[in-house]
């Protein structure tokens, strides 16, 4: 076994721990707080907050996996090229526009809670996905997509047969990259009273206390590189399918 | 038979394919050469209709390619390509099932056609079968994209430049399966090439074009002896046509009767190679051999230079 794959065993074995729990954490944590200030979370249960960070991140990343694949889709086709400059400009909005500034406009639309978070990630995660999958799209060879016509693949037989398979490697990095940043942008949206690790971090920032703090940002760090780690090792698998010579 | 009518293709203004008409006879190989850009390629897609004609039409026997759908066309027309274009994400039995999947076959037929193909191919199904187009070989490659091609047994087989990426050894053992295959399968073969040589040593029949026109369409032998245009003559080669001209008739067919002391040539060798022979082992005859293993003619070093004049 590589020394990654120990770190990654050590890293999930490490975070399973300390959700399981945390509160056999509680001596290497006292030393952050002070005036016996709790040592551990305890104004709700750490796991089941990582869990509802996680759906939500998931659902976000499901949502924009949805849009962004059949956007990119149609403006690699003939008949949808025209689109690609206005796509394009939406989904870099989509990035560049804070995900805090999206929750402050989102709220008073659809109110407190998972909703502005599940919008402002959807909204956030779209680029990687979306450039992706036209990148994607857009290299594979040209032979194999002429070879793929000559044998009488209707237009729609190549997408699904050819196209998208050769794709998909690109596709699932942009799906991973978009989970990855997600993973840590969800936690603001415990400000909006989503349920999440943030809720952690903004219980030990308004409270002076580091070790709440560390505790949410080291749960919510494990779950990025364990995250990571996971869809690395799939694409892995897809691209030993999908090699050129 | 396909028959080409009055096919032209423009692009914006360039003409690349101008008004070519030419009959091309079923269970024969007809190779179209040309130098790059003479518009070979295109017309050979129009036949496929991967590019659709400007003016003029193509009749599959008899009846017009445009009466149907383009990818049903497809499917009864094996395509090959330069550099194969297998697909890397299948293996080499999905790659060669393509089409009669597409067809709907059962998977019993298919499996038994992939294997069949295979064995033709010489590549051990037990072996390949289950192996990615990357861990081949080129000519392997190359052998998988035509095995593909003849999958759903079509009449007709177009290919584009299919052997121009490999070695010369295994191009030269590539052309010579094809003339097996097409032999087995009775396929009509048009296939693209820019080298004469391999023109003249796979066509039946040999259609020369340049910047879009066809010149001449004809067997080898009258492209040597009378070319319709000194561009013809300028692709055939002047210096070496003599010997050309020797190579396009074989041993057999020019045998004298009786047979004589000196070299043994097989019937199926070519005069050129028998009169190599003959230069090199100094003789003044070649006793051919026929198909039992014993001389049934003979050829004078005589007799095949006058092969090698108009």
């Amino acid at each position: 076994m590589s020394a990654a794959t120990w770190l990654r065993g050590a890293a999930a074995l490490l975070l399973v721990a300390f959700l399981a729990a945390p509160q056999r954490f509680a001596p290497l944590f006292a030393p952050l707080t002070e005036y016996g200030a709790p040592p551990i979370y305890d104004q709700g249960n750490l796991a089941l907050l990582a869990l509802a960070q996680l759906g939500t991140v998931c659902l976000a990343a499901a949502a924009s996996t949805l849009v962004a694949v059949a956007l990119g889709i149609l403006v690699t086709r003939p008949s949808g090229a025209q689109f690609l400059p206005l796509s394009r400009t939406l989904v870099n909005i989509g990035q560049t526009f804070p995900p805090v500034a999206v929750l402050a406009v989102t709220v008073p639309l659809v109110g407190f809670g998972e909703k502005p978070t599940l919008i402002a990630l959807f909204a956030y995660g779209l680029l990687p996905i979306f450039e992706n999958t036209i990148t994607g799209l857009k290299t594979c060879p040209p032979q194999v997509l002429e070879a793929a016509a000559g044998m009488g693949m209707s237009a729609h037989q190549r997408l699904r047969a050819v196209e998208l398979p050769l794709a998909m490697p690109l596709i699932l990095e942009g799906i991973r990259l978009s989970l990855v940043i997600n993973v840590g942008t969800a936690t603001i949206g415990s400000t909006v009273a989503a349920k999440g690790l943030g809720e952690v971090i903004i219980a030990g920032l308004l409270s002076n206390n580091t070790a709440f703090i560390l505790q949410g940002g080291l749960v919510t760090g494990l779950m990025a590189i364990l995250l990571y780690d996971a869809l690395a090792a799939l694409e892995r698998r897809v691209c030993r399918r999908v090699q050129f010579d | 038979m396909i028959t080409i009518e009055s096919l032209t293709k423009v692009y914006g203004t360039t003409t690349v394919v101008d008004d070519v008409s030419m009959a091309v006879e079923r269970n024969s190989i007809t190779a179209i050469v040309g130098t790059s850009g003479s518009g070979k390629s295109t017309l050979l897609r129009m036949i496929n209709r991967l590019v659709e004609p400007t003016a003029g039409r193509v009749l599959l026997e008899g009846s017009d390619t445009r009466n149907e759908p383009a990818h049903l066309l497809r499917r009864r027309i094996g395509y090959v390509i330069q550099g194969h274009g297998l697909f890397p994400h299948r293996t080499v039995a999905e790659n060669i099932a393509t089409v009669p999947r597409l067809l709907g076959w059962q998977p019993a037929r298919i499996r038994a056609r992939v294997e069949e193909l295979l064995r033709v191919f010489q590549l051990d199904p037990g072996a390949y079968a289950a192996a990615f187009p990357h861990q081949l070989s080129g000519g392997q490659q190359q052998r998988v994209g035509v095995a593909r091609a003849l999958a759903a047994e079509p009449a007709v087989l177009l290919m584009d430049e299919p052997f121009g990426a490999l070695d010369p050894i295994i191009r030269a053992k590539a052309q010579e399966d094809l003339l097996d295959i097409q032999r087995r399968f009775g396929t009509t073969i048009v296939l693209v090439t820019h080298d004469m040589d391999e023109a003249f040593r796979l066509g039946g029949q040999v259609a020369v074009m340049s910047a879009g026109r066809l010149l001449q369409y004809d067997r080898p032998a009258v492209l040597l002896t009378r070319p319709a245009d000194p561009f013809v003559s300028r692709l055939t080669g002047v210096a070496d046509r003599a010997l050309k001209l020797l190579s396009l008739t074989t041993a057999g067919e020019a045998a004298l009767p009786g047979g004589c002391e000196g070299p043994q040539v097989a019937a199926s060798v070519s005069l050129r190679e028998v009169l190599s022979e003959l230069v090199w082992s100094g003789a003044r005859a070649a006793a051919v051999l026929g198909a039992d293993g014993t001389p049934s003619g003979h050829l004078t070093v005589a007799a095949i230079l006058a092969r090698g004049r108009p």
